[in-house]
Order: structure tokens, then C-alpha cells, then sequence
């Protein structure tokens, strides 16, 4: 007899691996900061950039980078997305804005959430949110030396 | 070496709808009934097991449905003592290739029925040419364990 | 410089939710079309070019290895090439570098993606690292709608100017692709449907997005000899240009978006072309975002930046424009992402070979073929042209 596509067989499935990623030296540092609400960056000596999250060697002048400082925690947004839908194991839930953040004084974007708003209304969202606009880290109460200790960032009023 | 900064340990899951297509549901089909299903390339007269869609020598399509025999003789065997993550099934388990009755190639299956106990144990049950039958599960799912596995037969016929 | 390398023929697959064929299945309707096609015996090849994007969309591992039957391949070199999105485009582009090194006269390039048997989001996902930047990007549409938003911004293209540029775009490719045999998503869209669809990532909306597709592209190149030996119209490789950026996000400059710039201008220079808009007759661009195709424009020198959106308004790349993008429909009606760049490339080879059917250019000589991949990280071009 012949069969339908219909009937065909689906297999559903789900693969599950884990994992161990390894922040070393530079990294450790940089998250460890995290936990007592410090941002770190690296100034590379050669090109003289400020690079946020810190870095081991700069990208362009391929040096090594020990020269760690502290960083603003307040920036202007570069440019933002409204994330409006949601799939099978997204980190972080929707609605959430991410955002292209210049902190103070560095000399690339910062890729962070921007919260604080009302985010329901996506019209009302554009009206507030603006490239150009300062805003400032808000740290969650209890740090595990983790990217999301930071909250997000705020609209500086 | 030693570990000497963090670590950051995750798993990743992704879920997963494999297709079977018209040949593999046709196949899955039988194991439901307790029959093994191959299909024969006309132009080399070679019998796959599991069934295939085409002749990969031939690259001939394939339409021609036999029931093979559910007895074979071991090709090669190895025994896996340890678990790891996301093993199918739980160690210890011996994995098998079996040259089933009038069929090209091998039958990747599990073998069963024996002390598991440890390589020696198996050594003592299974060599190359041991005759094995598969044994079926009760309930019957279209999955390729609804062959238990293959159990040596007790003796030579 | 290499050897002249012809493309002598493609095979499409229909794409589309494709489960009456298990994967490898799949992978063999367009490998066969080829064959097919070209009248090649699958023996006279010398090796084969295979990639996905990560394998692990379908939950294989390494299909290069599950598909080593399909793709003829026993016996014979194989070789994977991974580039995210861009994968297509870097699949032709290493056919064409084992063909100009004289290490062989024929080889099988074939890329494919069975994106209904995974979930492309969260597979996509794992391109980025667990540490940072993970949990901020949404996916495949977070990171290019982003990308579109800084760019609008820093060129002043007023919100409902480029509202106005991606439906036309969406509009003109949805209904393009009624005349393109192997398209997924053929529609009949009114500006009232694009501009009021449900939001993805803001300002982006449904039908501002490709679709998912499951589907196969290949195809053979070869050297002059064995072009002549075919005795058929080929097209051939004018020129290649792949370039990348940074991997962080952050550290450089998405809107003048830099590798999107010099890959083209690499192609540009060894294809001998000064100025694209005129001197090629079509192009094939990735466009898995309306936005993000104005994008495009711009940075292959299609016109100057902050024009795209005027310019695509005024009919300058529709099908009967100056330079007309797309013709198949492109990426926003049919990805099926591994073979998506290789289609792309496929497309550009059919339209100067004049084999394109309902969607030919009159008269097309010289073509574009591009993909990008990553997070916003990769380009790669392809110019092919009708004469060596």
C-alpha cells in the first residue's frame, strides 16, 4: 500500500551535551570585578584603545594587554533591538532590549541588556529609547561573577 | 596542569525532529510486526539491512521489500564498561555487529542475554562466527530497541 | 592569479518543510540534479566541497560523513567547510580554489540544511560564547535588526522611509518568487500585511524575515579543460572576495560594516569591475532581512551610504531597475541556511548562462553571488561572468 507523506515517521529527540568553558587569567579577572561592581576594561599599548570586557591581547596590534582599568558604568546606547519572540532554550526571556552600549572613556561597544522602561508597548519603546541616549549599569543584589550581575542599564534622567 | 582560574559549566540542549522518510518508516513499520526489513539493489543483487532507499555502489534506487532472517553470525563485537553522559541505554553494554542470514554487511545492534559482567565474562559467550538470534521487546514502539538485542543461540545447529 | 574555473551546472532542491525524505535523502535530490543536468558521470569527479551551517542544526554531528554515499564521495577527497551563514558562498569559493590550484579538474561542491529537524534559533545561539555575549542576542534577527538600527540611525534615514524601503523590498522578492521553480515562500503581499505583521525584533516584522527551509544546492566546477571537454554554455569565476571582522560584537563598525566592503571590493578588483551598479546586469545579495539588505547596497558601492532606501523606493534594483537584486526571490523566501550562499550562487551562474527561466535577466553577462555569516562577522562575493 502505498504511504502517505503524513505518515512518514518523525524521530523527536533531544541532544544534550555539557560543558566545561574555561574563563582563564584574563577572564577570571574581568568577572571577578563583576562581584564587587567593578567594570574592566584593558588599555592596549600599542593603539592606546580601552577595550570592554578586558582582553589579553588587543585584536588589531595583536600585543599583549596587562594594563586592566576600571571603566564607567554609564554610556551611551549605539544601537538597540526589542526583542519580541522567544525560542526553545533562549537565555534570557523576552520582551528584553539588547543594545550596543559605548561606556565612557572606552573605545568599543559594550554588548548589554537596557531595562528600567516599560517594555510592553513597542511603539512607547522606540518614543524612549534613542541612540545617543546615557545610560547607567544597575547591578543585581547578589553577584556570582556572572555577565547578568549587571541588571542592565538604565536611562540616566 | 593545575586549574587555576574559573570555570563556567553549562549544558547545551537542542531539541531535534528527524525525518524517517518513506524507506526508514517502512522499516520501523516492520520492526513493529517483528520483522526485519531490507530492501535488494537489482543490479547488484546486494540485500541492505536496515533497509536503504538506494544502492550506494549502485546509486541505483531501491524497491524491492525482503524479510531477512533474524539470525546471523558476529562479525566483531566490543564491550563499553563506563557510562558517560548521555550514553542511550546504561553500561555496561556490548556493542555488535552481526552478519544477518543472506544479507551484504553488518547489523549494528547490542548484544544481550549474557553475563555482562565484565570483558571476560562476554569473551567467554562471543566470538567471531557466534550464532546469535535477535530477541524481541514486548511492546513495540517502530524503534530500533524494539530488538532487545541479540542473544547467542545455545548451540551450533 | 589560478586557473580559469567554469561552473558547469546546479542542482536545486524544492525547499520547504521536506519531510517526506530523511536528510541524506534530501541531500541526493540535488546532488542527482546536477549529475542530471550536466550529463557528468559522478565517476569523473576528483573530489567534493560539503558544508552546513553548524552541523549540529540537525542533530548529526559531521554529516559530510552521514552523506558520504549521497555525495558520491567514497573513494575520493572530501572536504567540510563551515562559515555559519556564509557557508554557501565558502563552499564555491573553496571549489573554485581546488579547481585554479590545478589540484583538480572537477569537483562537486554541495551544501544543505534540514533546518525542520532542529531549532535554527537556539542551534544559532551556540555561535556565540557562553561567557558574555550569549545572553543578549536573540538570535539570528537580534543581532541583524541591531545591526540595521545603528545603521538607520547614523545615516538619518527617517523610520518611515525605511518602514517604506524593506516593504517594498519584502512585496517585490515575495512575488519574485512565484517565477523561481525551487522557491519556498511565494506570496501576494499588500503594504498594509508587511507593515502591520507581528514584530520579531523592532522595528523588524514577520514578513520582513526569511522563512526556515529544509532543502540542498550542487554543483561541479572544473577547469577550462574539462569545460570544453562538457562543450556546453558554463559560466565562469570572474572574481572572489571573502573577509571578516573582529569576533566581538563591539569592536567594530556594523554599519559601515567593513568586511561587507572589502570582500566585495576584492571581487570587484580581480573581476576588473569599477563601478557595480553599471557594470554588473544582476546580483544575487543575502537578504535574510529586508533591513539588512538596503545595508547591503551601500556596502558593496551599489550606491553611496544613506541611498539605499531613495534609491530601492525608485525602482533603481527592482527586477526591471538599473541593477536588479534578487531575481529568484533571494533569501527572504527560501533559506534553508547551509546551501542558502551556494543557491545564491547557483542563481548567478543560471542567469548568465541565460538558463533562468521565468526569472531571467534579458541578457545577463555578469552576476554577483554573496553570503554573510556569523554574528555579523563574515562576507564573502562571487562574480561570475558568461565569457572567460
Amino acid at each position: 500500500m502505498e504511504m502517505k507523506h503524513e505518515d512518514y515517521y518523525i524521530l523527536e529527540d533531544q541532544v544534550s551535551i555539557p560543558y566545561e568553558n574555561a574563563y582563564g587569567l584574563t577572564w577570571t579577572r574581568f568577572f571577578e570585578g563583576l562581584k564587587s561592581e567593578k567594570i574592566f576594561g584593558s588599555r592596549c599599548g600599542k593603539c592606546n584603545r580601552v577595550l570592554v570586557p578586558m582582553r589579553s591581547y588587543c585584536p588589531r596590534c595583536f600585543i599583549e594587554i596587562d594594563d586592566t582599568i576600571e571603566v564607567s558604568q554609564e554610556g551611551a546606547i549605539v544601537a538597540w533591538v526589542l526583542t519580541e519572540y522567544e525560542y526553545f532554550g533562549m537565555p534570557t526571556k523576552p520582551p528584553f532590549i539588547g543594545a550596543l552600549i559605548r561606556l565612557d572613556g572606552t573605545d568599543c561597544e559594550f554588548v548589554h541588556l537596557v531595562g528600567g522602561i516599560d517594555l510592553s508597548n513597542p511603539d512607547q519603546v522606540r518614543k524612549t529609547v534613542k541612540n545617543g541616549m546615557k545610560v547607567r549599569a544597575v547591578w543585581k543584589e547578589e553577584k556570582k561573577g556572572h555577565i547578568l550581575d549587571i541588571k542592565y542599564f538604565e536611562p540616566v534622567k | 596542569m593545575e586549574k587555576e582560574f574559573n570555570t563556567f559549566k553549562n549544558v547545551i540542549r537542542l531539541p531535534h525532529k528527524y525525518a524517517a522518510g518513506p524507506t526508514y518508516t517502512k522499516f520501523y513499520n516492520g520492526l513493529k510486526e517483528s520483522k526485519i526489513l531490507g530492501t535488494r539493489c537489482p543490479s547488484c543483487a546486494v540485500t541492505f539491512v536496515p533497509a536503504r532507499s538506494f544502492c550506494p555502489k549502485c546509486m541505483k534506487n531501491l524497491d524491492t521489500w525482503v524479510e531477512v532472517a533474524q539470525e546471523g553470525e558476529v562479525q566483531t563485537w566490543t564491550y563499553a564498561g563506563k557510562d558517560f553522559f548521555g550514553i542511550p541505554g546504561k553500561a555496561p553494554v556490548v556493542i555488535v555487529l552481526v552478519k544477518l542470514d543472506g544479507t551484504e554487511g553488518s547489523f549494528l545492534h547490542l548484544i544481550g542475554g549474557i553475563n555482562l559482567e565484565s570483558a571476560d565474562t562476554v569473551k567467554k559467550a562471543l566470538r567471531k562466527g557466534t550464532r546469535v538470534k535477535a530477541v524481541w521487546n514486548e511492546e513495540k514502539k517502530g524503534h530500533m530497541l524494539d530488538i532487545k538485542y541479540f542473544a547467542p543461540l545455545s548451540k551450533k545447529r | 592569479m589560478g586557473r580559469p574555473v567554469a561552473i558547469l551546472g546546479s542542482g536545486q532542491t524544492v525547499h520547504g518543510r521536506r519531510f517526506d525524505v530523511s536528510y541524506p535523502e534530501l541531500v541526493k535530490e540535488a546532488v542527482d540534479a546536477v549529475f542530471e543536468t550536466t550529463g557528468i558521470s559522478p565517476a569523473d569527479i576528483d573530489g567534493v566541497v560539503f558544508g552546513t551551517m553548524p552541523s549540529m542544526m540537525e542533530g548529526v554531528a559531521l554529516t559530510h560523513f552521514y552523506f558520504a554515499d549521497v555525495l558520491r564521495s567514497v573513494g575520493k577527497p572530501i572536504l567540510k567547510t563551515e562559515t555559519c551563514g556564509s557557508t554557501g558562498v565558502s563552499l564555491a569559493i573553496t571549489g573554485y580554489y581546488w579547481i585554479a590550484s590545478g589540484m583538480a579538474d572537477l569537483v562537486l561542491v554541495v551544501g544543505s540544511e534540514k533546518m525542520h529537524e532542529g531549532d535554527a534559533q537556539a542551534t544559532m545561539t551556540t555561535v556565540l560564547e557562553p561567557f558574555y555575549q550569549r545572553f543578549f542576542i536573540s538570535g539570528a534577527p537580534g543581532v541583524f535588526s541591531m545591526q540595521s538600527q545603528g545603521w538607520t540611525v547614523r545615516f538619518g534615514i527617517p523610520e518611515d522611509k525605511i518602514r517604506a524601503a524593506a516593504t517594498k523590498l519584502s512585496i517585490d522578492h515575495h512575488h519574485d518568487a512565484f517565477d523561481n521553480p525551487y522557491a519556498h515562500i511565494k506570496k501576494r503581499l499588500t503594504e498594509d500585511e508587511v507593515n502591520n505583521a507581528r514584530i520579531i525584533t523592532y522595528p523588524v516584522r514577520l514578513w520582513d524575515v526569511c522563512p526556515t527551509s529544509d532543502g540542498a544546492c550542487a554543483m561541479l566546477f572544473a577547469s577550462e579543460k574539462a569545460a570544453k571537454k562538457l562543450g556546453k554554455k558554463v559560466a565562469w569565476v570572474k572574481g572572489v572576495g571573502y573577509s571578516g571582522d573582529e569576533y566581538w560584537f563591539g569592536d567594530s563598525d556594523k554599519a559601515e560594516w567593513q568586511c561587507a566592503i572589502s570582500a566585495s571590493r576584492q571581487a570587484y578588483e580581480m573581476a576588473g569591475i569599477k563601478n557595480p551598479r553599471k557594470e554588473l546586469d544582476v546580483a544575487e545579495v543575502y537578504n535574510p532581512f529586508t533591513f539588512q539588505e538596503l545595508l547591503f547596497y551601500e556596502c558593496f558601492g551599489f550606491c553611496g551610504f544613506g541611498e539605499a532606501c531613495d534609491l530601492t523606493l525608485k525602482g533603481v534594483f527592482g527586477r526591471d531597475g538599473e541593477l536588479p537584486i534578487s531575481p529568484s526571490g533571494g533569501v527572504l523566501c527560501t533559506n534553508p541556511i547551509g546551501a542558502t550562499g551556494l543557491n545564491r550562487v547557483a542563481e548567478a551562474a543560471l542567469q548568465v548562462t541565460g538558463q533562468a527561466g521565468a526569472h531571467q535577466i534579458p541578457g545577463a553577462k555578469t552576476s554577483l553571488a554573496h553570503a554573510m555569516g556569523g554574528v555579523v562577522q563574515f562576507n564573502g562575493v562571487m562574480i561570475l561572468g558568461s565569457e572567460k
